[in-house]
């Protein structure tokens, strides 16, 4: 299926090129937005280091580790979509997509495992039967996590829906453009960005 | 792109997860946090440059993707800056006693 060209695009190269610019710019503002965090982050260790790897040892680094494997394969998953969309073969993107929502949802599943966890133990600021802060920057780094944690889950559940529905549309007469696809996978690939970056500095700060 | 291609990037970003987690538990203090942003970049980099196929994208989007990267730099810098020219933390300053929490 060849892509239809629009106005005011002289050829379909340009316009393509348009779409791609389009959305690498709206993901330019939501790195931005991430990356706030991060520094934020990077602040807090730097100016409470002992605090802040007191206080990471406290999260649950095996599950961290398995939803990051969890994130990298999904990506491989919908990346193998785009270029099964891009051969027309529409049953295995359509799959692939299906798969890689399915471990988007495994990953949301033991990050809600691990905040399960983490109300018990009394870590969640201002939440639960307990408080355990031995200092208030260990208060400040649980609150880091959570803003950090929980924006990005945010965006994996986002993420999900678009996986969803990519792979719903795929299987139908009228399936989304290779530019359409091309642009879910970015975003989903984005999300495994910003996780690449989060799970050192809040599991690995030890 | 083949998806051999893919699956190696793959391959290599799990090697690249398990090392950064191996190095987290090394002795060399200070070093972990220098290792584990590296590992962290050259796994975005392998993300954007395949997944993402940037190595197939034109320069004017590739352009918009290290702007991206330009900005948090700045941003950083800036940091870096701020935290150069800071008085201690206000947690520190209460700890030794030296402050009230407000």
């Amino acid at each position: 299926m060849t892509l239809a060209r629009h106005e005011p695009f002289p050829d379909i190269a340009r316009q393509r090129e348009a779409d791609r610019f389009g959305m690498v710019v709206f993901l330019a503002s939501e790195a931005m937005l991430f990356g706030a965090v991060v520094m934020g982050l990077f602040a807090l260790r730097t100016f409470e280091p002992a605090a802040f790897a007191a206080t990471s040892q406290r999260l649950n680094l095996v599950a961290g580790s398995v939803n990051t494997g969890v994130l990298l394969t999904s990506s491989l998953l919908v990346a193998i979509s785009a270029e099964a969309r891009a051969c027309e073969r529409l049953r295995l993107a359509k799959w692939m997509m299906t798969a890689a929502a399915l471990l988007g949802l495994v990953f949301l599943a033991i990050k809600g495992s691990e905040y399960l966890q983490e109300y018990g133990e009394g870590l969640m600021p201002g939440v639960g039967p307990k408080q355990d802060f031995a200092t208030p920057a260990a208060r400040m780094f649980m609150d880091g996590y959570f803003v950090a944690t929980g924006l990005h889950a945010l965006h994996v559940t986002i993420g999900v829906a678009l996986l969803v529905g990519c792979a719903w549309r795929l299987r139908g007469d009228d399936p989304p453009s290779l530019v359409g696809v091309g642009n879910v996978g970015l975003y989903w690939h984005l999300v495994d960005i910003v996780w690449v970056f989060l799970f050192p500095i809040l599991y690995l700060s030890r | 792109m083949p998806v051999g291609r893919l699956v190696f990037t793959w391959a290599a970003l799990l090697v690249l997860l398990s090392l950064t987690i191996a190095s987290s538990f090394l002795p060399i203090g200070e070093w972990r946090q220098v290792i584990n942003f590296a590992i962290a970049i050259a796994k975005a980099a392998l993300i954007l440059w395949i997944f993402m196929k940037m190595c197939e994208e034109t320069a004017l989007v590739r352009l918009a993707a290290i702007i991206a990267a330009v900005l948090l730099l700045v941003l950083g810098g800036l940091l870096a800056a701020d935290y150069g020219l800071r008085s201690p933390s206000p947690y520190v300053q209460i700890d030794a006693g030296i402050a009230t929490p407000r």
